[in-house]
């Protein structure tokens, strides 16, 4: 089922605020091999952390026609405001910036903007999802 | 300081990546998509067997854009296309994964970079840029 165009423009989260630790930040940085020390800012893609739960709260949501298991992630950007620093709590509300059906995918456009617990921008985190058709 | 101008190559980064790598990464990012662990399912979606997240290998180019700009907090944006997977073989080897950056522009003390990531010889990322401060 391909999804709906009236999708564009709606937005899914916030999600709830997540408290950047230190543990997270390094656990997240000794995994990609990236030097972190304590008062470091995070790593650039941790965000994805919350990015990925709004994600996700648009791809599991029954009214919109996705199906999980056809998505696959297009693209991914960052852009910050700020560095983000651990003692920081975080949150992510996506918008559907683009719906376009191309042979046979859905090629879904979102931007969620990542902010800290007073509403401030931190980053935005730009994903592109494209859903296939089922193949059966 | 740097001197970087237009055109400028940056060091090269190489990065060795295990299965284990991707389940510590599945930990660490809340991504637990069995494709990135299971190879009789990233099969049975017609993969060539277990890959990497999109997200880790992107997370790859971020550390060298960090290397790059000289410490954390430096790197104002980065993305990238997804556009080939990263099959990672059972086994302590793994694959490597190469990130190159050159120089598209310097203004305003900003340095806008082009990075090239590959992995067995075949670029796996599309249109991975960064700014850096």
């Amino acid at each position: 089922m391909p999804v709906d165009p009236a999708l564009v423009g709606r937005s899914f989260g916030p999600t709830a605020l997540v408290e950047v630790t230190e543990d997270r930040v390094a656990a997240f940085a000794a995994v990609t091999g990236t030097p972190y020390l304590a008062g470091d800012a995070a790593p650039v893609t941790f965000p994805i952390v919350v990015a990925f739960e709004a994600m996700t709260a648009l791809m599991t949501d029954g009214t919109v026609g996705i199906e999980l298991h056809n998505v696959i992630h297009g693209e991914q950007r960052f852009a910050y405001e700020r560095p983000l620093y651990a003692g920081t709590q975080i949150a992510a509300t996506l918008v559907v910036d683009s719906v376009r059906s191309i042979a046979g995918a859905d090629i879904i456009a979102t931007t969620s903007a990542v902010t800290d617990a007073t509403g401030a921008l931190v980053c935005t985190a730009k994903a592109t999802l494209v859903h296939r058709a089922d193949q059966s | 300081m740097n001197t970087w101008v237009e055109g400028s190559v940056l060091p090269v980064q190489s990065y060795r990546i295990t299965r284990a790598d991707l389940l510590a990464y599945a930990a660490a990012s809340g991504d637990h998509n069995p494709i990135h662990s299971d190879d009789e399912i990233a099969r049975a979606v017609g993969l060539p067997g277990v890959i990497a997240h999109g997200m880790y290998t992107l997370a790859l180019a971020a550390r060298a854009a960090e290397a790059w700009a000289g410490g954390s907090g430096r790197v104002r944006s980065l993305g990238a296309k997804f556009t080939r997977p990263v099959v990672v073989p059972a086994g302590d080897d793994g694959v490597e994964v190469v990130v190159t950056g050159l120089v598209r522009s310097v203004a305003d003390g900003l340095t806008t970079v082009a990075l090239e990531v590959t992995c067995a010889g075949e670029k796996v990322l599309g249109g991975a840029t960064a700014v850096l401060a």
